[in-house]
């Protein structure tokens, strides 16, 4: 679903404020559009909640490392001191786990740290150095101070909207929210040329 | 910024003024793109030469072994492990700012957090480079490091030693990646903003690609926050761990169950002077005036007294427990031969500058005077690094045998590789300083909406 949204939008706005991006949702979720996604600056509230995007299952994974790794350096600890190369120091016992506990906890952390760098690095589909929303114009201010919303080819109400008509709708719709741009990519153009523009552009 | 907005808002506030988001990403990402200052230049060749100092004393010591260092036996801990303990609880502050203040909702946290990561980073390198080179062999270190070798040995994992090899590595891999996660970003921002082509494709590639969908700050924020709350324990627990070293060991002075939790408050009073001596600076050479307030060195300040009072409860603890135990051993090292032996003046001296200097923060002027709070902090770094010199030089040159007492002396070596860390450190700084934004940028613009937010809603 993270590429499929992504990976081919056919209209995107583009919005000055956070409030605004929302109201431009709420426009376009009105016209029955689903395959919604969002670039922010950062992170907007109640963004997410209205894409209807649900809290991220990332911590089962950094849970699942951190008890891997804390249990894999408990095992290796008592391995080494009860069976390959125990050595007596002083009486004590040999599998001792006071003694084991530090590394454990360490090595729980590190593995969980690790993990969480990790998932959300590949679960947000990066690393990937291009995508074919950076070949709009302007869309290099997302990260500066300006919020995109798109909707993805594929959305299941874009053949009933998308005429000449619908599109005037939808763009009347989107500038009444605030938008600053709307821009429609066609989708018969290849996205990954460098020419790829805004068919159709509404400034306001 | 704008001065207008400055006035019109309450300059005690953690912003002063609401720039707009392009405001805000101009003058923080500018930091890495606008001419040097002089005053930047002039740090940047003085550290430069101390590095290259600790170059050569680095050398030397590898060629021809730790025996140029001062320490002997009985004092077989001498600069090398002071140096390690004072440069690694520095590095607690910065954690301490980035991940317990996160989970706590503090919002001073938010202007400096990135600039203390970088400091705990850059401690973190200097604090590594003493055990190894005290290890006399260097380039057997691994050999703390489990793996299957053809000697058929493993290293002892129920001593401390091995423990402290654990949790530095720990400490110093989860800051990096914490470190690096906060700032993908603002890296993002810079690609899409910096001046010249090979910057922004520099920059670009350390982005990884980030777009900011909603999709990705979803997974962004939960791993965000669980690396705080993972980077939360190590707070507390490497500082134990290394005061582990101490009091498992019989000593008369170290054998403590005090030591975890008092090296623990030691290092964050460290830390936080050592914040306050970078913070000082870069915010004036930089111009960071709205970013980083008076409300931001006000909190810090706060948390060198409340920090200081923890350690002189220590030190008060620590006299009485010898008292206390009827240790002729622990009441000869802790009343008699700290406060008034041969290295008395080392004991007041720290008693000065941890827990009487720090007593001005009780002002609020004091708070908030940037001359008053370096002066203050450069009391206390030094402060806090007599007070391992204590712990250890003092401690072991007085154990049990009166026969083996020894007075310990640095030699010119041990001087130069402290005062090397020093320059190296300032160095990786500086070179922080220019690289990416010290503050970070797009944590700042959220702060400013949620602010307005709220605002607005009143």
């Amino acid at each position: 679903m993270t590429r499929a949204a992504s990976a081919r939008p056919v209209l995107m706005a583009e919005f000055s404020s956070g409030p605004a991006l929302l109201d431009g949702i709420r426009a376009l979720a009105g016209s029955g559009m689903s395959r919604l996604d969002a670039f922010t600056p950062y992170e907007v509230a109640g963004l997410r909640q209205l894409l209807g995007v649900r809290r991220s299952w990332l911590s089962w994974i950094v849970l699942a490392a951190a008890l891997a790794g804390g249990g894999g350096a408990y095992l290796l600890q008592w391995w080494i001191n009860v069976v390959d190369y125990p050595l007596n120091i002083g009486g004590r016992p040999y599998h001792s786990a006071p003694a084991f506990l530090p590394i454990t906890f360490e090595m729980a952390v590190l593995c969980a740290s690790a993990a969480a760098l990790l998932s959300a690095i590949v679960l947000g589909g990066l690393p990937r150095l291009w995508d074919p929303v950076f070949e709009i114009d302007g869309f290099d201010r997302a990260t500066i101070d300006r919020f995109w919303v798109a909707v993805g080819a594929g959305d299941a109400a874009l053949p009933a909207i998308d005429d000449a008509q619908g599109r005037i709708d939808i763009t009347t719709a989107l500038g009444a929210a605030g938008a600053l741009r709307v821009l429609w990519l066609d989708a018969a153009d290849r996205p990954d040329r460098p020419g790829w523009r805004d068919t159709r552009e509404d400034a306001r | 910024m704008s001065a207008p907005a400055a006035i019109a808002h309450d300059t005690d506030d953690v912003l002063v003024g609401r720039p707009s988001d392009t405001e805000l990403s101009d003058q923080l990402l500018s930091t890495t793109w606008r001419p040097m200052t002089r005053a930047w230049k002039i740090g940047f060749a003085i550290c430069g030469l101390l590095t290259l100092n600790l170059l050569v004393m680095v050398t030397l010591t590898v060629l021809r072994g730790i025996g140029l260092w001062g320490n002997n036996i009985p004092v077989a801990w001498g600069f090398g492990i002071i140096n390690f303990v004072w440069w690694i609880g520095i590095g607690h502050a910065g954690t301490f700012i980035s991940a317990i203040l996160l989970l706590l909702e503090q919002r001073w946290r938010t202007s400096i957090n990135r600039f203390t990561e970088g400091m705990t980073l850059f401690a973190v390198m200097q604090a590594g480079l003493f055990p190894l080179l005290h290890l006399g062999r260097p380039w057997f270190a691994y050999w703390l490091f489990p793996y299957p070798s053809v000697m058929d040995t493993w290293p002892q994992v129920r001593s401390a030693l091995p423990w402290d090899a654990a949790a530095v590595t720990t400490y110093f891999s989860v800051s990096v990646m914490f470190w690096y996660l906060g700032l993908v970003p603002d890296l993002a921002a810079l690609r899409d903003r910096a001046p010249s082509r090979t910057r922004r494709i520099i920059y670009g590639i350390f982005a990884l690609g980030w777009r900011g969908s909603v999709r990705q700050w979803r997974h962004y924020h939960v791993a965000y926050l669980l690396l705080a709350g993972l980077a939360t324990p190590l707070v507390l627990s490497v500082h134990s761990i290394v005061s582990l070293d101490f009091a498992s060991t019989i000593l008369p002075g170290w054998h403590s169950t005090i030591f975890p939790p008092f090296f623990v408050a030691g290092a964050i009073l460290s830390g936080f002077a050592m914040v306050l001596i970078l913070i000082l600076p870069a915010r004036r050479v930089f111009g960071l005036y709205n970013v980083i307030t008076p409300r931001h060195l006000d909190a810090a300040a706060k948390m060198l007294l409340i920090t200081s009072w923890i350690v002189a409860y220590s030190y008060i603890a620590e006299l009485f427990t010898a008292w206390y135990s009827g240790d002729r051993y622990e009441v000869y090292q802790q009343i008699v031969n700290r406060p008034f032996g041969w290295y008395a003046w080392a004991y007041w001296l720290m008693l000065f500058c941890n827990c009487v200097a720090t007593q001005v923060f009780w002002s609020r002027r004091m708070r908030r005077s940037p001359v008053v709070l370096f002066a203050v902090s450069v009391l206390v770094s030094i402060g806090m690094w007599f007070e391992r010199f204590e712990i250890i030089v003092v401690s072991l040159s007085r154990d049990f045998l009166p026969s083996s007492w020894y007075i310990f002396i640095p030699t010119w070596v041990d001087l130069g590789i402290l005062a090397g860390t020093l320059g190296f450190f300032g160095l990786l700084f500086l070179a922080f300083l220019r690289v990416v934004p010290f503050v970070p940028v797009t944590e700042l613009k959220q702060m400013r909406a949620e602010m307005v937010h709220e605002e607005v809603r009143r």
